[in-house]
């Protein structure tokens, strides 16, 4: 062993630390102690407590003492890394607050220790809730969001998790606790916790705390035992966690009730009835992935969404009975809208899969109808609630289905005198009651967006210069994509199969072709979009920050990959005044004035849809390319003042639609609307639609969107 | 060489292939076959349409004639070219040109990655017409009454640049595939890979659990197709968990994060 290896003694040490702390030393108050404690260390250690005591007093005196007397704990609990950060944090301290603080980050170094550890095994919530959401959604089908907080439960929308684990020695362990921590409370959702009045039930007990803690210990065993069957390998990984943290075991007053609890027929009754024959008795510790139980929270939560879930079905159903009565032959009369409750059934038969389970089907007139996907994960999550879908659910949305509050005015009381149709475009207008366009209705003017000459642009590009790059990139793949001509006059190598097909031609009489080469060329895109922006007054805040990021990012994108765009900005109040607002024309460059009129895009008035759309086709129809695509982002559905609303506004924009897509030109809509599953499909068909559940993807999505789109 | 040797024979489907109805689709079929009408079939991709063609040429007793569409397919791939032999030069049918003559099924999977310009000559043999033009050897080519022409289009993809024209679609009658049924798709599975019913039926709850992803950053959820895959590896001992990533997961998505979500559902299951 070499001599730098052998440990200093005490009295080395302590040689040394008078030197370095000198001028806080006193007969009273020496470095005995302070060496007593690093004697234990091995050489290198000591040699990087004293390292560091020398810098520290170099700075103040006292902090090194601070710190020598601190170092053997921290030695002890620490790895060189986390010592260096620690050390780091109380100068950094001493610099910016003085001595005091300094001092308390060293006397803390069992939490400053804690806190290292927790960030290097640990997961934080951030990093997961993505997989997790994801994951989450594929058990059921059902969206359930994460989030952090303090207690872990679930009021069945939303999970709340710990922000961050460090329970298990690693990474990848704290994550299995998360999933089984989320999958619990997804048990809770799925199995149907919350199918019985909870709150009711449990107030009836003369200790309503004590009585939720026992049915929540009994509803766990109930529930894994579910997960056991349902999900093997997820149930593998709990068990591993409960022998990893201390498994719980259950006392022997329960055993007759867990038989009952874990058989496949069990509910949430069962549960109950297991609390009521052990009520009073001991609760056992809980699992390690269980939280609370907030039954009065999640009966809230039910209660929102079944109303919401319960509008959109009476929608649903309009609609199918919409597409039914277009299906049948013209000319036949409609049929009365209040023999429409008889008509829809719920028809139940058993579903072999599942016993006890059934399978739903929904029958109009008495004949089963075939579901479109929105509406099937629809019913699916109102069953998933109540197990059924109830007969008064069973009712088409009548004409007031969108109605909004408010009373209308009549538009030339709102405008007198302020307009006038001069250098206006006039359009024709779909009357679905009449069946019939109402002639140059719509008086649109295009006006230009005030420019607002601010950092916006600049500061969007900061904030997402990373993804920029990465969209850049991937734009530029699409561009660089290079592809083998073939039969060409002019290339680089012969085209075989061209010059022999040529060859043989010419043989039996015909004109040798000169087209007989090959060449590489990039792809020729030959696409103009047209992006036609939600201006309207609801678009405030968030969502109209979320649009302009998303056409900063898009621009940036569009200039890489070559695409010709123009970007118009939508609103207006009536049919008198619809507005369109300039932001970028097709023949202009990706300008300061753009970026100006980008930022300046502010929330203006209402939605009238049809007219706008009538208009952009007229553009796009002056544009020459092979594909033309007129690409939506809006926040809702179309709206305006004097009646443009419900069935009226989504019928006339769909007739718009329509007409854009007679001149070639592919519709697409992006919207942040969640209810928008009840009426895009009606109006852009079944595909060309997307929804963003979360306004902060937007931006980042409407890129994402357009590659596809054009891929 | 005689290029003209092939004959129906070649393309006749000898053995039963296995298929497994999803509803009415055989008589619906064999109804637009006996009226000659073509027929267009629906459904995303790996869902069974392929296999259901090789059934129907087989209980047609028709041989089966199928090019798959990409998008360097020009129009004389279709049809034919003239090539050199010896001494001089002799035509030679394309696949659908050899098709309408011998009376056989044709189907053309996944039409829309054809090249636009391609997709037009089969506009003459989808109506009332029955004909196939050869422009180079200026011979108007009318079709067997056994001929049946089919094609497939996958309705979900989002691109504009892959889309069916109106002008083309409205000449079939459509026939709409969804991926199989729970018990049939773990009917399917066993037949075709040989793994224990239960296995299988876990195969199929995972598929349904990418299913339920479509559209919330899937474009598809995992095919009929790639639950066989699965399977059959599993059947040949690989570890259930890794089959799956590798058959399925990877087959879906190229995105960390949902990659990450998929293998910790599979994980779930087995
Ligand atoms: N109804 C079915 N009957 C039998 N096998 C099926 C059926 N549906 C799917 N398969 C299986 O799935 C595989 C993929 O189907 P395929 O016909 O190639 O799909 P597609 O042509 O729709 O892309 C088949 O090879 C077969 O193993
Ligand atoms: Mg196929």
């Amino acid at each position: 062993m070499t001599a730098a290896s052998t440990s200093l003694s005490a009295i080395e040490l302590e040689e040394k630390l008078d030197e370095y702390l000198d001028p806080v030393l006193s007969s009273r108050r020496t470095a005995v102690n302070l060496a007593a404690g690093l004697a234990e260390f091995a050489r290198d250690q000591q040699d990087f407590a004293l390292r560091w005591v020398g810098i520290i007093a170099k700075t103040n005196a006292e902090l090194a003492y601070q710190f020598a007397a601190q170092a053997p704990e921290g030695l002890r609990l620490m790895p060189p890394d986390d010592l260096e950060s620690w050390i780091i944090q109380a100068m950094d301290a001493y610099d910016r607050m003085g001595l005091y603080p300094a001092s308390a980050e060293f006397q803390n170094v069992a939490a400053y220790a804690a806190r290292a550890r927790a960030r290097s095994i640990g997961v934080s919530l951030d990093s997961v809730s993505g997989v997790l959401e994801i994951f989450l959604r594929g058990l059921s089908g059902r969206a359930l969001k994460v989030e952090a907080c303090d207690e872990v439960y679930t009021d069945t929308t939303t999970l709340f998790l710990p922000a961050t684990l460090a329970r298990l020695p690693g990474k990848a362990d704290n994550f299995r606790l998360y999933k089984a921590i989320a999958a619990h409370q997804w048990a809770q959702t799925w199995y149907g916790t919350y199918c019985a009045d909870l709150t009711e039930v449990l107030s009836d007990f003369p200790d309503p705390d004590y009585a939720t803690r026992l049915f929540y210990a009994l509803e766990t065993a109930r529930l894994d035992a579910r997960i056991a069957t349902d999900l093997p390998g997820l149930y593998r990984d709990m068990q591993r966690l409960k022998t990893e943290l201390g498994e719980t075991s259950y006392p022997a007053s329960w055993h007759g009730h867990l038989a009952s609890l874990r058989s496949p027929a069990a509910s949430v009754r069962t549960t109950i009835g297991a609390l009521q024959a052990l009520y009073g008795t001991d609760i056992p510790a809980a699992q390690c992935y269980q939280g609370f139980l907030y039954p009065a929270r999640a009966t809230q939560a039910m209660a929102q969404r079944l109303a919401r879930e319960k509008d959109q079905f009476h929608a649903a159903l309009a609609r199918l009975l919409e597409e039914k009565h277009r299906r049948a032959e013209p000319g036949a009369p409609a049929e009365e809208s209040g023999a429409d409750s008889e008509r829809f059934r719920m028809q139940r038969t058993p579903d072999p899969d599942h016993p006890g389970k059934w399978h739903h089907e929904l029958a109009l007139d008495g004949q089963v109808v075939a579901i479109p996907p929105d509406v099937k994960a629809l019913m699916d999550s109102i069953i998933q609630d109540l197990g059924d879908i109830p007969d008064e659910y069973l009712v088409a949305a009548g004409d007031g289905g969108y109605r909004r509050e408010g009373e209308e005015k009549n538009p030339d009381d709102v405008w007198k005198g302020t307009y006038h149709e001069e250098g206006a475009f006039l359009y024709n207008e779909w009357d679905y009651r009449r069946q019939h366009y109402r002639k140059h209705w719509c008086v649109l003017r295009e006006v230009d967006v005030h420019p607002v000459e601010d950092d916006f642009v600049a500061r969007t590009r900061a904030k997402y210069s990373a993804s920029i790059a990465s969209l850049r990139r991937s734009f530029e793949a699409l561009r660089g994509e290079e592809r083998l001509m073939k039969r060409q006059k002019n290339g680089d190598n012969i085209d075989f199969d061209a010059l022999v097909e040529a060859y043989a031609d010419m043989h039996h009489g015909m004109e040798l072709s000169e087209q007989v080469l090959t060449k590489r060329q990039k792809l020729e895109r030959d696409i103009a979009v047209m992006f036609m922006v939600d201006m309207s007054g609801s678009t405030k805040g968030w969502i109209n920050d979320a649009e302009r990021e998303a056409l900063v990012l898009l621009c940036e994108a569009l200039e890489v990959l070559g695409d010709r765009y123009a970007i118009y900005g939508f609103s207006g109040i009536t049919r008198k005044r619809c507005d369109l607002y300039r932001i970028k024309r097709f023949d202009e460059p990706y300008s300061i004035s753009v970026q100006a009129r980008i930022s300046g895009i502010k929330p203006e008035d209402y939605t009238r849809m049809g007219a706008t759309i009538r208009h952009l086709t007229r553009l796009l129809n002056d544009v020459e390319a092979r594909t033309k695509l007129l690409i939506t982002l809006s926040d809702g559905k179309p709206d305006d003042y004097d009646g443009y609303r419900g069935d009226y506004g989504i019928e006339d924009t769909r007739q718009a639609l329509i007409e854009a897509k007679r001149d070639g030109i592919h519709p697409f809509c992006i919207t942040i609307d969640t209810e928008a599953r009840d009426y895009l499909p009606h109006m852009y068909g079944a595909v060309n639609w997307t929804i963003i559940d979360d306004v902060r993807r937007l931006p980042l999505k409407v890129s994402e969107i357009y590659r596809r789109l054009t891929t | 060489m005689d290029v003209h040797a092939v004959s129906a024979r070649d393309y006749l489907v000898r053995k039963e292939p296995y298929y497994e109805p999803q509803g009415n689709e055989i008589a619906l079929f064999e109804a637009a076959y006996r009226n000659q009408i073509p027929v267009l079939l629906k459904g995303p991709t790996g869902c069974g349409k392929t296999r259901f063609m090789e059934h129907m040429a087989w209980r047609l007793k028709r041989p089966l004639v199928t090019v798959s569409c990409h998008d360097d397919l020009t129009a004389s791939d279709l049809v034919g070219r003239y090539l050199i032999t010896a001494s001089e030069t002799a035509w030679v049918d394309g696949p659908l040109a050899r098709a309408v003559r011998i009376g056989a099924v044709c189907y053309l999977d996944e039409i829309v990655e054809a090249r636009k310009d391609t997709t037009v000559v089969i506009h003459p043999l989808a109506d009332d017409r029955r004909a196939l033009p050869i422009e180079k050897t200026g011979e108007l080519l009318q079709a067997a009454p056994e001929f049946c022409l089919a094609i497939s289009y996958n309705p979900g993809y989002q691109s504009v640049l892959k889309d069916l024209k109106q002008s083309t679609r409205q000449r079939f009658v459509a026939i709409e595939f969804t991926y199989p049924a729970t018990e049939l798709e773990q009917r399917i599975i066993i037949h075709e890979s040989g793994i224990d019913p239960e296995m299988a039926a876990r195969l199929v709850k995972f598929a349904g659990m990418t299913r339920n992803l479509k559209g919330n950053g899937l474009d598809e959820g995992a095919s009929t197709r790639l639950l066989v895959h699965a399977a059959k590896l599993m059947a040949s001992g690989i570890d259930p968990r890794q089959a799956c990533r590798g058959a399925i997961a990877e087959a879906l998505t190229d995105d960390a994060e949902m990659l990450a979500a998929v293998n910790e559902l599979s994980a779930s299951l087995f």
